[in-house]
């Protein structure tokens, strides 16, 4: 018998207003897979990853995180899922012990402590645990953010850029973080970005969105074989152009 | 056995999840010695405006130095609902300032247990600010609020829960319409302010206004207040038609925080906001 699908998104629909934010958009993502969900601004990806986490109601069709009708059975799962963001911060005036404290009690993490230390650890976290949030750089508050994000050890965990604004350097590294997570944990992850390398490096299939819709849905070595390119940033030009299918059609 | 099993985990897991909310709200307050000054600040500053005046009229109405206190009750009283209201609403305000709203909604936190925390904060604040002000009606006026006794918890409880109504009603419309609606959160309990007759009675006000006066928990508080220091007589039934308003206002302000919730849902609101 199959598996159940981690993540499955069935004819989703969101409009507001006269605005089609998403539509239409189906897939399924397997249990321990990692994809990433491409696209430019306003393509539908932030509004997507919120109907799957039940912060935005759809105006049709149906998400199933884990086996839970989102948003109506979200307390199923939420204990399992978690997610980070650039449009979320964590309070600034909290230092980084306390902030994951108040996390790890909501999520009901056993043996806090040790999982604080533990993630501080690996996360690179130590020298600033006692320090506010607020007093930290960038890449140090992404790298909260990214405890946060995995203070539960989720078996679902969605990202939203989880790399912009920080240096190749750090970026790489925060990377090759998640990569040990997910074969750690066997968890199912989804990651919305504009950053191509990222996507090449960490993603096993490609969905590319554009004006709210599925242009594209395959792994990135099928994607740069069928438009003949490259890398996927010039895939991504192709679709967000609207070469794609006049190239495919050529070949 | 199984279902009473199920029930007992699921409430040790709601107090533990309101237990981390609280416990985040005093590391806010522990780190910020001016949000600490602010609670006690405004009562000290109200109390011993309306303390003075009242010295000054007892001098020159032999009316009101019979009364004496009853300014400062009235204006003790009517901090306990603003400041009630405040404390609940800053708490809230605090996960918008911070943008942690989102982090707190795709968490397992309940909306019930959220409303819960914060009104468990409205609490410790309005305690931390209120309690070292009654004190200073002791020293400074020779008012001891605490020899109100058992009424003064009737009272408490009245202005409280009309405070935490108001205040739920504020969050739902924030969560909806975002920090364009963060003044509603310092003025609207001001509108109550003429109406719930805090410093006079409610015969002063005209006959069509007095019949809005009664649909107001508060303004019952503050009758049965000037009955108590003036009359020296407790209106038990002024308190339990109080205690009726405020369970059917907080009752609907519930039920209004969860449709602005839902609402919030479907604009999208939740993830973003801002103004």
């Amino acid at each position: 018998m199959q598996a159940e699908p981690a993540i499955l998104v069935d004819q989703l629909v969101k409009v507001y207003k006269s605005t089609r934010a998403v539509d239409g958009i189906s897939f399924a993502l397997d249990q321990g897979s990692i994809t990433g969900l491409l696209g430019g601004n306003g393509a539908g990806k932030t509004t997507t990853l919120a109907m799957i986490l039940g912060l935005i109601t759809p105006t049709a069709g149906a998400v199933r995180v884990l086996g839970a009708q989102m948003p109506r059975q979200r307390y199923q799962v939420l204990h399992k899922l978690n997610f980070e963001s650039p449009y979320m911060d964590l309070p600034h005036r909290l230092t980084v012990r306390q902030n994951l404290k108040v996390f790890g009690k909501l999520y009901d993490v056993p043996s806090l402590t040790d999982r604080i230390s533990s993630l501080a650890e690996e996360l690179d976290l130590m020298e600033f645990l006692d320090r506010p949030v607020g007093k930290l750089s960038a890449g140090q508050k992404t790298r909260v953010a990214l405890a946060k994000a995995l203070i539960n050890a989720p078996q679902v965990l969605l990202l939203d850029e989880p790399t912009a604004s920080l240096d190749p350097d750090t970026a790489d590294w925060v990377r090759g973080r998640l990569e040990q997570f997910r074969k750690a944990r066997g968890a199912t992850i989804l990651l919305a970005s504009h950053n191509m390398a990222e996507v090449e490096r960490l993603c096993e299939r490609v969905i590319m969105m554009k004006r709210g819709r599925v242009e594209d849905d395959d792994t990135p070595a099928r994607l740069l074989i069928r438009y003949g390119r490259q890398t996927l940033e010039e895939v991504f030009l192709d679709v967000a152009r609207g070469h794609g299918h006049m190239r495919e059609a050529a070949q | 056995m199984t279902a009473s099993l199920h029930l007992t985990g699921a409430a040790t897991g709601a107090a533990r999840r309101v237990g981390a909310m609280v416990l985040r709200y005093l590391y806010l307050l522990r780190s910020s010695w001016t949000r600490l000054l602010e609670l006690i600040y405004w009562p000290a500053v109200q109390l011993f405006v309306w303390g003075f005046l009242q010295f000054y009229i007892a001098q020159n109405s032999g009316f009101f130095a019979r009364a004496s206190g009853v300014f400062i009750a009235a204006v003790l009283m009517w901090d306990m609902l603003f400041r009630g209201q405040l404390g609940f609403s800053i708490s809230f305000l605090e996960e918008m300032w911070s943008r942690n709203l989102g982090n707190l909604m795709i968490s397992p936190l309940r909306p019930i247990e959220f409303v819960f925390a914060l009104m468990i904060m409205s609490i410790i604040r309005l305690a931390i600010g209120m309690i070292p002000v009654t004190l200073l009606a002791i020293a400074f006026f020779g008012f001891n609020l605490y020899s109100l006794g058992l009424a003064l918890a009737a009272f408490f409880v009245n202005l409280i829960l009309t405070g935490w109504a108001v205040g739920i009603v504020v969050a739902g419309v924030l969560l909806r319409n975002g920090m364009g609606a963060e003044s509603l959160a310092w003025t609207l309990m001001f509108v109550l302010m003429p109406l719930t007759c805090v410093y006079y009675p409610v015969s002063v006000l005209p006959d069509w206004l007095q019949g809005v006066a009664w649909m107001l928990p508060p303004t019952y508080v503050f009758e049965g207040m000037r009955a108590l220091v003036m009359m020296h007589e407790f209106r038990g039934d002024l308190m339990l038609a109080a205690f009726a308003l405020n369970a059917v206002y907080f009752a609907a302000a519930v039920i209004a925080f969860l449709e602005l919730l839902k609402s919030a849902r479907r604009a999208g609101s939740l993830l973003q906001t801002g103004e």
